[in-house]
């Protein structure tokens, strides 16, 4: 998929692997989960009111716009989270997940 | 001792607990960020390299100043900073704060309430796609993160952040395709004069920074549609001030229209709110150093617009007025009360300069999206003002803008306009969105263990 954000500085940094549905990936030391998956992707997630797919909105953790999830299911802020190597994230809630 | 709480650790929030710390306090200071500064002088992370001077170009010195002031009040263990956390609920000298999904109550003799304010929007069709982004959080991609949202960025909105993100964007390299201002230049032009005389060298910066814009810059822009397939936006339409149409290609798009005061805990600290006409918002009621209700102070952008520099007085103001209420011999500074007026003075004049697109937000068709939380169209809140009349709290319960995830935050303000315009009631019948806790979403097991 090609990546929606353009580094514009700060990319002498070490990589952080971690994987976005089921894909393994690589984001920078520092990233936050949302700019380490935008890297890759055009999109973080799908609206649940909207057909349209959702890609973070405010960046300051005002909207709640861009929440994402991990495999084991818990939800997390991707514009305020920061990328750990090894997580396993998901664009979609992990089957189960209720509302 | 007493127990002082400061809420944000921006300007506003620094200066405050400096003035406490100089008065022998030791003041807890809760901010959302990992490091102290604000949005506006918001720090990267740890491993980033660019300098101050690129960081924050002419206002380095005093981005620097800030920073040091509160690392050094840290360092010397005179503040207790709580970082990455948010004050949820507020209520009669106790706050409840939100750390990683756990909860902690803090008791507070007083409280200085330093929140800040984020983007100002105005649904336009098609904003909530994917590449859509607030102006302010398209400087913090640039400022925080090093990067820019898209290959190729347009700009829309008005107010002075449009020309810093523009400016601030191409000098880092990214592509800006477009600078798109509602303002006309008339409006610009009338006010200009006012802000030159209260702040001339800030008009002068603002004025060389729109210049160098070049030919990307429009104003008087008009009929503003977002282009979008699955993955995102592709384009934005729009209408040249003399009429002519036009569709730009980009990728994304950051919007925002001056800022919105984000007075959810002045709220919730029982402050008194009136309608300004000068910001078209709803402002907390202070006196002149920022006494809101017993034992709650409000300073800086969540009091007034009047931005980073009369938030640093402001802070400065509040702390004082909490000092003499807790008994301490404090005297404002004649110079700060002076300033934080020419601030206002200008503020107000470039509130005139780029206003709110009140005729803009009436035009939009009926399909577009008004909540981007849960997709509610201004058809709906049009059909439901019908029905329970000109009262947002009852448009808010009956249609639901305003209770979803971000609380009303980006449509509160077009809400209101669009019932005032439907109504003609003025925004005092119309009402504000009531303040429900907590103000950040939580988990139901953090409440659970609290």
């Amino acid at each position: 998929m090609v990546a929606r954000l353009t580094r514009l500085s700060e990319i002498d940094r070490a990589s952080v692997p971690f994987a976005v549905d089921g894909q393994d990936v690589t984001g920078l030391a520092g990233d936050t989960i949302m700019i380490a998956m935008l890297a890759h992707r055009q999109t973080l997630r799908s609206s649940e009111f909207g057909p349209e797919k959702r890609a973070g909105f405010c960046l300051m953790g005002a909207c709640q716009d861009c929440w994402v999830w991990t495999e084991e299911g818990s939800r997390l802020r991707a514009c305020s989270t920061t990328v750990e190597p090894g997580m396993r994230l998901l664009s979609q809630p992990p089957e189960g997940w209720i509302w | 001792m007493s127990n002082v709480l400061i809420i944000g650790a921006g300007p506003a929030g620094i200066r405050a607990a400096e003035a406490l710390v100089n008065a022998g306090l030791r003041p807890t200071i809760v901010d959302e960020a990992d490091k102290a500064g604000g949005q506006i002088y918001r720090r990267p992370p740890e491993g980033f390299k660019r300098c101050v001077k690129s960081l924050y170009g002419s206002e380095a010195t005093k981005a620097e100043a800030l920073h040091t002031t509160f690392d050094r009040m840290v360092e010397s263990d005179q503040v207790d900073h709580l970082t990455q956390s948010s004050v949820v609920s507020l209520r009669d000298g106790s706050a409840v704060i939100l750390t990683s999904d756990t909860l902690t109550q803090l008791t507070y003799d007083k409280v200085i309430i330093a929140t800040g304010a984020s983007d100002r929007v105005m649904p336009v069709p098609g904003w909530q796609n994917a590449g859509v982004f607030s102006l302010g959080g398209t400087q913090i991609a640039l400022k925080a993160r090093g990067v820019a949202l898209g290959q190729q960025v347009l700009l829309a909105g008005s107010g002075p952040l449009l020309t810093l993100v523009g400016d601030s964007l191409i000098k880092a390299g990214a592509d800006v395709v477009a600078v798109l201002d509602t303002a006309p230049l008339r409006s610009q032009i009338r006010a200009g004069l006012s802000m030159f005389l209260s702040r001339p060298l800030f008009t002068l910066r603002g004025i060389k920074m729109r210049l160098a814009l070049g030919r990307r810059y429009h104003a008087g822009v008009r009929h503003l549609r977002v282009q979008a397939e699955d993955t995102g936006v592709t384009a934005m339409s729009w209408q040249t001030a003399f009429g002519q149409q036009k569709r730009t290609t980009c990728d994304a798009i950051g919007m925002g229209w001056h800022l919105l005061a984000d007075t959810q805990l002045a709220d919730l600290a029982g402050a008194k709110f009136s309608w300004s006409r000068h910001w078209s918002q709803w402002l907390p009621v202070t006196d002149d150093l920022g006494r809101a209700a017993e034992h709650t102070y409000i300073a800086g952008d969540g009091l007034q617009i009047l931005g980073a520099d009369a938030a640093e007085i402001a802070g400065r103001l509040a702390a004082t007025a909490c000092l003499q209420d807790l008994g301490h011999v404090a005297i404002p500074d004649r110079r700060d009360i002076r300033r934080l007026a020419r601030f206002r003075r200008f503020a107000i004049a470039m509130a005139r300069a780029f206003p709110w697109p009140n005729d803009q937000l009436q035009a939009v068709p009926d399909k577009t999206i008004v909540c981007r939380c849960e997709g509610i169209k201004k058809a709906d809140i049009a059909a439901t003002v019908k029905r329970v009349g000109p009262n947002i709290n009852r448009v808010k319960s009956t249609c639901r803008p305003g209770m979803g995830r971000c609380q009303g935050r980006y449509c509160q303000v077009a809400v209101t306009s669009i019932i005032a315009d439907q109504t003609r009631a003025s925004p005092d019948a119309i009402g504000r969105l009531r303040t429900q806790p907590p103000v950040r979403p939580i988990p139901v097991s953090a409440a659970l263990d609290a």
